[in-house]
């Protein structure tokens, strides 16, 4: 197939940026969409021009390292990661708009790349468990019903990548942090810091600069991993109750 | 700062009060309706004149409206702050959009229908409440009582199609924005459960719509009757 493609491209942080239009032909259908820009890459490299810059890793869809606003919508038109998005979801001929995650929590380093160090931030202030150093724990010594665990592993399925701030609206992590709170909430090993976990997660995820919760849906409907809005309605009873109940003054 | 400011400066804390006020608006609108449509029973205005009067003598009752005009404010003071930082959050927006693929358009533009929304009331009350409170009314006797005749402002207000047409057309807003308004409070106060939220999204819809249909058959009615 042969396609039009109009990309973001911005040089550093600074730079104002703007989008470039590129040709690419004898595209397979069975390429994935970022094999299709290692091809235009390859082409920009051989004329000498500098590369269109994108963030990926595992091109396994487990990452959540690739990103990509295409045509209108985080990761395509799929609700899948853009590694595991084929050229077959396109037509031949067609213009791909491509443009970088938009949010004050993810600027853009680099054409396509943005920084999501936010993310990590959220987690380094809340989102682990202490655990006891010795022996090695027995596994399944901690009973926890079936119905629980799935509901935490399904939390904790979340990757990272951000399509959930992409889509929103408002540029909200409140899916992201959810899902991570979520994980360890319901679980036994979580609870010895399940109010200061609440608190300080949501503190940190403000201060990012993350927008607030108009409970559009956007988020889960673009989520590769389909976390649920459930996850959202817990962290905000996490939160209330954590704040009622806490002795943080 | 306390924990209490530091509550209600987070982005949770507004989201919760924006919750709290939004469910008792609605719980007013419930009964402000029932009130209202006395408007149309066939007695030229009589047990609407008693039903206003009764009201603005009620002491309970004068306590929940000045609550009513204090929720209205912090509604609208936090939607401004909830919009802006919202705003803020997404400085520059994507060239394309397909965001009607995974949202409606009602919950994207919460802050559009409530400005219209606002606009009405500003029209509303200057209208029918500062009338009532500060205007000069026409009286109407009742088994020797005398009453203000407000149900006479009313029709006359209602005999003019401009108005009825600014009603109608503003009930249209406020539907759209229960149409999102009214289970998003609940997953909000995290009220999510499986069986009870779809419940809450089927009574949410059907508020949506009956609620406003009623407002508006009132002014289409009282017009109608004065052709
Ligand atoms: C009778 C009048 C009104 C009722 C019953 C009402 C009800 C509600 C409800 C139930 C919500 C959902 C809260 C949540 O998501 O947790 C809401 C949200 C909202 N309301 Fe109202 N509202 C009214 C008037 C207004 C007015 C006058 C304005 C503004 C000027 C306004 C602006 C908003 C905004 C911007 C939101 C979304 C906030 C967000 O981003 O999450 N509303 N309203
Ligand atoms: S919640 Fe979904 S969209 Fe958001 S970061 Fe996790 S996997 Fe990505
Ligand atoms: S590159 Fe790892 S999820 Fe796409």
């Amino acid at each position: 197939m042969n396609l039009t493609l109009k990309i973001w491209r911005q040089k550093n942080q600074s730079d104002k940026g703007g989008f470039k239009e590129y040709k690419v032909s004898d595209i397979s259908k069975d390429m994935s969409f970022l094999e299709m820009l290692d091809v235009l890459n390859e082409q920009l490299s051989d004329k000498g021009e500098d590369p269109v810059h994108f963030d990926h890793d595992c091109r396994e869809g487990i990452c959540g390292m690739c990103s990509l606003h295409i045509n209108g919508k985080p990761h395509g038109p799929l609700q899948t990661t853009t590694c595991q998005l084929h050229m077959r979801s396109f037509n031949d001929g067609e213009t791909i708009t491509i443009e970088p995650w938009r949010a004050t929590a993810f600027p853009v380093m680099k054409d396509l790349v943005v920084d999501r160090s936010s993310f990590d931030r959220i987690i380094q202030a809340g989102g682990y468990v202490s655990v006891n150093t010795g022996g090695v724990p027995d596994a399944n010594e901690i009973p926890i019903p079936k119905r629980i665990a799935d509901e935490a592993f399904d939390a904790a399925t979340c990757i990272g990548c951000g399509a959930c701030v992409a889509a929103c609206k408002n540029a909200s992590a409140m899916l992201f942090t959810s899902a991570k709170i979520s994980q360890l909430a319901m679980l036994p090993q979580g609870q010895v810091e399940r109010k200061e976990r609440a608190e300080k997660m949501i503190a940190q995820m403000d201060a990012e600069g993350f927008g607030a919760c108009t409970n559009t849906g956007a988020c889960s409907a673009e989520c590769p991993k389909g976390i649920s809005l459930t996850n959202i309605a817990r962290m905000n009873r996490e939160y209330f109750s954590a704040v009622v109940s806490s002795e943080n003054v | 700062m306390s924990w209490v400011t530091k509550t209600f400066n987070s982005t949770l804390g507004q989201k919760l009060l924006m919750a709290l006020t939004g469910l008792f608006l609605i719980l007013f609108l419930v009964v402000h309706l029932a009130g209202n449509l006395q408007l149309l029973l066939p007695d030229e205005g009589e047990s609407f004149n008693i039903y206003a009067e009764s009201m603005a003598s009620n002491p309970l009752i004068r306590v929940v409206s000045i609550g009513n005009f204090a929720f209205i404010l912090i509604h609208v003071i936090y939607s401004v702050v909830l919009t802006r930082s919202n705003k803020k959050a997404r400085p520059v927006n994507y060239a394309v959009s397909k965001a009607s693929t995974n949202s409606t358009w009602a919950s994207r533009n919460m802050g559009i229908l409530g400005t219209v929304i606002l606009l009405f009331l500003i029209i509303h009350l200057r209208g029918f409440w500062y009338e009532f409170k500060f205007g000069e009314l026409p009286t109407a006797v009742y088994d020797g009582v005398t009453y203000k005749n407000v149900f006479a402002i009313v029709s006359e207000a209602y005999s003019n199609i401009a108005y009825v047409i600014v009603y109608v057309v503003a009930m249209g807003f406020l539907g759209f924005h229960l149409s999102h308004g009214f289970a998003s409070a609940f997953q909000t106060l995290g009220l999510n459960h499986v069986k009870y939220s779809p419940l809450i999204q089927k009574v949410g819809a059907g508020f949506a719509i009956i609620i406003p249909a009623l407002f508006a058959l009132i002014p289409i009615v009282m017009y109608i009757q004065t052709l």
